[in-house]
């Protein structure tokens, strides 16, 4: 089964490399990309062109986004019911102790500072991978209810 | 010997007196930097948390890792009381628990737990676990500062 992993990030840059490092670590990870908070709820929410979207096993979410930023996006998703257990990682160029502060006060299951050097930044992608999609139990969505659906009981026989 | 980084300080809570031992062995072996200090129940842990009695002096943890079913007080209701403390929310809390049930997992991602990892039984396995969360958590993270 795939693994379904949001990133929610504005820079061109980042995003390729984010894009290539996954490819390279695990072949089994599909990346769906959101340039802006916006783009991110609606796809969270299933609206409009997203309305097949599945739901993420992991959110990695910048930070400093246009339109709603990432302390917005990682509100909402903290305080949605059929939301707030998907793991949401902090990916952003921020070292600043008030975001590092402020993202755990918001329930951010961890904050990552994006490195500058491309080496490092893989690096980076791998150790994601090798903890949060390997490692750690993620919460199976089976069951979960999700925003504006109907909750599907499946019939055992 | 120059030591500019302060120690990093975690918080153990766990019942088994094999998985203690075998975790403060790990950490000794893979970070020393590490000063583990070990609750045996949730209200050992939350007092620690709290300074009260014998902690008085007990540092904030930077990491809590947190075993599920104990004695007097669950790693549950440990973790739920954890996360609604204005004082101590932002600590990041490890489930690290022999439970693979779904319904465990789901709660403590429900109850804020920041991630969920499962205790394995072979001591080469146990091993590389705590060397994965020493990788991740005490040198990938940004974990919040001791004062917040």
């Amino acid at each position: 089964m795939p693994l379904q992993v949001l990133l929610v990030e504005d820079s061109p840059g980042d995003l390729r490399l984010t894009q290539e490092a996954f490819r390279d670590v695990n072949p089994f990870v599909r990346l769906h990309i959101a340039n802006d908070g916006v783009e991110a709820m609606a796809f969270l929410k299933r609206e409009g062109r997203y309305l097949d979207a599945p739901r993420p096993d992991l959110v990695l979410l910048d930070l400093n986004l246009p339109k709603v930023d990432g302390r917005e996006v990682l509100a909402y998703i903290k305080d949605d019911p059929g939301l707030k257990t998907i793991p949401t990682v902090i990916l952003t160029s921020s070292e600043a102790e008030s975001d590092v502060v402020k993202s755990y006060q918001l329930q951010a299951n961890c904050y990552l500072s994006k490195p500058m050097h491309f080496e490092a930044f893989h690096n980076l992608v791998k150790s994601i991978n090798d903890f949060w999609l390997t490692r750690v139990k993620l919460p199976q969505h089976r069951n979960a209810v999700e925003p504006g659906k109907p909750r599907l009981i499946e019939r055992q026989t | 010997m120059q030591d500019k980084n302060p120690p990093l300080q975690v918080l153990l809570v766990e019942d088994s007196p094999g998985d203690i031992r075998l975790t403060l062995e790990t950490f000794r072996d893979t970070n020393p930097a590490i000063r583990l200090h070990v609750a045996n129940d949730g209200v050992e842990a939350l007092a620690f948390l709290r300074q009260e009695g014998v902690h008085v002096s007990a540092p904030r943890p930077d990491l809590i890792l947190l075993d599920l079913n104990m004695p007097k007080m669950d790693g549950r209701e440990a973790l739920a009381q954890i996360k609604q403390d204005e004082g101590l929310k932002t600590i990041p809390t490890v489930i690290l628990t022999t439970s693979e049930a779904e319904a465990d997992v789901v709660r403590s991602y429900q109850l804020k737990a920041n991630c969920y990892l499962n205790k394995p039984v072979q001591l080469d396995a146990f091993e590389n676990l705590v060397k994965s969360i020493n990788d991740f958590w005490l040198n990938m993270a940004k974990l919040p500062p001791q004062q917040n």
